[in-house]
């Protein structure tokens, strides 16, 4: 199925959760937010989060800022 | 000696003994960025949040690795924001990012070649973000009836630009910084416009409760040694404002006592 992940189009498997998409990003462990169709989703709710055709994501981090 | 002074930056109810809060931003590297704030002696730092890029560098190391939550109050900010919508959504990302520790830096901007405030759309995301429970330190215009409206809506602290953000150009109305200082009863902090430490150690010495500066320390030649001159202005500046200057005088007065003057009668 096809989700949009930082503004970029992307195909992912069926039944794919949160958690594994941070997996399949190389993520894991890193300090990231994540918003689903512009709701926040808890870091505790990755695991059981699944994602569905046309789901927008976007993965945030910190960087240098004023 | 700020120690010995005991006259701690409060904000949100947190005591601070550094006066001085500073970005990361437009540092060469994160080596750079660490040794600059170590040599601030800042104790809050601010942050953006941004997309991760996907794919690249896995293993690149992360601000804050370098910056720790665990060592520094970190000040997520929403930098590039020029909406109100943008701004509470950035900021709501930065909770979770920070496993919701609420304290943010609102910034909401006009245009890209000002980077002036749009304070109708700030106004509006204080009013969300205080009410969604952010502690709000807002950077504004100097202007002083949108400092207090900004104040009346909840925000922890009122941060007006100094002049235009990255700018260097310093204070350019005091008059105005002063009025929202004498109306406010958060700190008020000048955001933006500092260009070197005389600049910062002015704002101090009006009474500013501290300084948030960016690009004066990372554009500087040694960014590093102008975190550490920072660093003594801001302290400089504080303990003159403490001390009370002097009354300006129209004309002399000599420092030595007129009696006793070798001189021919």
């Amino acid at each position: 199925m096809q989700i949009e992940l930082n503004g970029d189009q992307m195909q992912v498997a069926e039944g794919l959760t949160l958690s594994g998409l941070i997996t399949q990003m190389g993520l894991t462990g890193k300090r990231i937010a994540i918003e689903l169709n512009l709701e926040i989703i808890p870091r505790s709710q990755h695991e059981t989060t699944l994602l569905q055709e046309s789901d927008k994501v976007e993965i945030v981090h910190a960087i240098g800022g004023g | 000696m700020s120690e010995q002074l005991n006259d701690p930056l409060i904000i949100a109810g947190k005591s601070y003994n550094s006066r001085l809060l500073v970005g990361t931003g437009k540092y060469k590297d994160l080596e750079e960025t660490r040794l600059a704030i170590e040599a601030s002696g800042a104790e809050i730092v601010t942050v953006a949040v941004r997309r991760t890029n996907i794919g690249q560098n896995p293993d690149e190391p992360n601000l804050l690795d370098v910056i720790s939550p665990d060592r520094y109050t970190i000040l997520p900010n929403t930098a590039g924001c020029f909406t109100a919508a943008d701004a509470v959504r950035t900021c709501k990302l930065a909770r979770e990012l920070m496993d919701g520790h609420d304290l943010v830096k609102l910034e909401v901007l006009g245009d890209q070649k000002t980077l002036y405030p749009n304070v109708v759309d700030t106004l509006k995301a204080a009013e969300e973000l205080v009410k969604d429970g952010f502690k709000v330190m807002v950077y504004t215009s100097d202007d002083p009836i949108v400092a207090k409206q900004l104040e009346e809506i909840g925000c922890v602290a009122i941060m007006p630009l100094g002049s235009m953000i990255g700018s260097g150009l310093g204070i350019l109305n005091p008059h105005n910084i002063n009025i929202i200082m004498e109306e406010a009863k958060v700190p008020v902090l000048v955001d933006a416009g500092v260009g070197t430490a005389s600049d910062a150690a002015v704002a101090m010495e009006m009474g500013c409760e501290a300084v948030l500066m960016n690009t004066a320390i990372a554009a500087a030649r040694d960014p590093i040694l102008m975190a550490s001159a920072m660093r003594k202005a801001i302290e400089a500046g504080r303990e003159a404002y403490l001390a009370g200057r002097m009354p300006r005088k129209k004309y002399a007065s000599a420092s030595s006592p007129l009696d006793g003057i070798i001189a021919a009668k």
